[in-house]
């Protein structure tokens, strides 16, 4: 299957993502915390289940299927985002508060923010959404040099809001 | 003249992981390499692996490359650096420039050629002035030496060596101001492009450069829209601020040694031109002479090793140090492990190509 939008702009588009067995339902998101998979494209990799404790995420036999999570299983613990190479898993609780959403997110640049930093809060066009606040900055030995970040931002842009804009 | 079992000649993560197996079989190795350093590309490779536990998946190329390293040292496999290797009989006599002072000769009973590939690039009017380099040597300049070849780059190619090269050095602290892409689809993984992509850098899929500019340097670069025939459309030039050109324009087998070795070849554009033929053992039409990694057709790291493996285990299995049974049985081992990485709409073309080189050296035998 050909993404047009991912292999001509670069991204997938929310519409490609949907399609695709990863990527959860509006009622997944309402259990809390959970993985966010950006994998539309059948590549040879499966890090991400076999990092996931709690065996919740199947990719199988041929290597190149794509992730599916049982997200009954899936309790948003952030093991697979540092795991997955392709930097395309995030973490997301859209029951955060009434308000806002939260996000944990890979991030290979320096300089890294602080906690309690007002960031601006990108998209997957690298557009800037809107502003958030960092809640968490990790870089345990585990994540090998990939820091995961956690951020809240305004839940009216839950969906768009994947990243942060580099300092 | 020195006599050795087995000579291995390139010191990436084919060469290397085919002297690690064939050590382990006790075979007596020597692995040559023209760089001052082992490894090959593999510490200029700052990123994750994909594959799974067996390819190491999840680990930086760099760590691997350190992994082989300590493997390749624990073994007691000697290694020649700074060694340029000039040529290759048929009776496998090799002739190489040690330590680039003295002329030595050696007979290998079996040879393993594991000499990579070279980086293409294309002309265009400008092309010579400096800030115009292939994205190998970019990432060569921010990877081991820790210089930004420039503050704003263009890169040309769109496959995984452009979108991870621009990765990288957006994470060195230069701006990419674009990638451009001649085809009308981007070339690498997406989840590589989604990343470049976030950082906010735009694709231009159907152009292509059509002049650098610049006095002394490069100062900006022009692109052009091209048609179906890939032909400049004009009127829609479009000038880009910029310093620096990458050019990730593919790669070729580095194959001149198993030229003058006599090894038989065939044309395979989708393994970057030509390659010579090679068995499932990856044995070449040279009995004696394999080849494993990119001579062998361009792919990428993780299958290098898998083929170097395939190489070392029959390399061993010849020269008596492994049981034809047990060097049959790890050879399928590997076999899963290639497939595995050749399977998907990306393996596929690769996984092909291969078949068909198998296809000819099997004809060639009846």
């Amino acid at each position: 299957m050909m993404h047009a939008h991912l292999k001509k702009v670069g991204s997938p588009s929310l519409e490609e993502l949907q399609n695709s067995p990863g990527y959860p339902s509006k009622k997944d998101f309402s259990r809390g915390p959970i993985a966010v998979i950006e994998c539309v494209e059948e590549i040879p990799c499966n890090p991400c289940e076999t990092s996931c404790l709690k065996e919740a995420i199947k990719i199988g036999n041929p290597i190149t299927n794509l992730p599916c999570i049982d997200f009954e299983k899936c309790a948003g613990c952030g093991i697979c985002v540092s795991a997955c190479p392709g930097l395309a898993i995030y973490i997301k609780d859209y029951t955060y508060s009434d308000n806002e959403t939260l996000i944990t997110f890979p991030f290979e640049y320096f300089p890294l923010p602080e906690v309690g930093d007002t960031v601006i809060m990108a998209g997957r066009m690298g557009e800037a959404i809107c502003k958030g606040r960092i809640t968490k900055v990790s870089h345990g030995k585990m994540n090998d040099h990939t820091t995961l970040i956690s951020a809240v931002y305004p839940k009216k842009h839950f969906d768009e809001v994947v990243t942060m804009k580099r300092i | 003249m020195i006599k050795i079992p087995l000579v291995v000649i390139g010191a990436g993560p084919a060469g290397l992981s085919a002297a690690i197996e064939a050590a382990k079989s006790d075979v007596k190795v020597l692995v040559i390499d023209e760089n001052s350093k082992p490894g090959g590309q593999m510490f200029k490779q700052i990123h994750k692996f994909f594959g799974s536990k067996e390819h190491m998946a999840g680990t930086r190329g760099l760590d691997i490359g350190t992994l082989l390293l300590k493997e390749t040292q624990q073994l007691g496999i000697e290694v020649w650096l700074n060694s340029e290797v000039c040529g290759i009989s048929k009776d496998k006599t090799i002739w190489v420039i040690k330590n680039k002072e003295v002329s030595v000769n050696i007979e290998a009973e079996v040879i393993i050629l594991a000499t990579g590939g070279v980086e293409n690039s294309i002309s265009f009017s400008g092309w010579t002035l400096p800030g115009v380099m292939t994205a190998g040597a970019a990432q060569t300049m921010i990877n081991i030496h820790r210089v930004l070849p420039g503050n704003k780059v263009v890169m040309l190619g769109s496959g995984n060596v452009g979108v991870i090269v621009s990765y990288q050095l957006l994470q060195s602290g230069a701006d990419v101001a674009a990638i451009i892409e001649a085809a009308p689809y981007l070339g690498g993984y997406g989840v590589h492009t989604a990343k470049v992509c976030r950082a906010g850098v735009p694709f231009y899929t159907t152009h292509t450069i059509s002049r650098a500019l610049g006095k002394t340097c490069v100062e900006a670069v022009e692109i052009v829209q091209l048609d179906s025939n890939r032909k400049p459309v004009p009127g829609t030039e479009k000038i880009i601020e910029a310093d620096t050109i990458c050019l990730a324009t593919g790669l070729t087998p580095l194959v001149e040694l198993a030229w003058t070795a006599g090894c038989q070849f065939e044309y395979i554009p989708e393994l970057g031109g030509h390659v010579p033929l090679q068995d499932s053992r990856m044995e070449t039409t040279v009995k004696g002479i394999y080849v494993a990694g990119d001579i062998s057709g361009v792919e990428e790291a993780s299958t290098a090793m898998e083929e170097g493996k395939l190489a070392g285990v029959n390399a061993s299995v010849k020269l008596g140090h492994l049981g034809k049974e047990q060097g049959e049985k790890q050879s399928s081992e590997i076999w899963e492990n290639l497939n595995a990485l050749r399977c998907g709409v990306f393996g596929e073309k690769r996984r092909k190509a291969k078949d068909r080189l198998l296809l000819l050296v099997k004809e060639m035998m009846v």
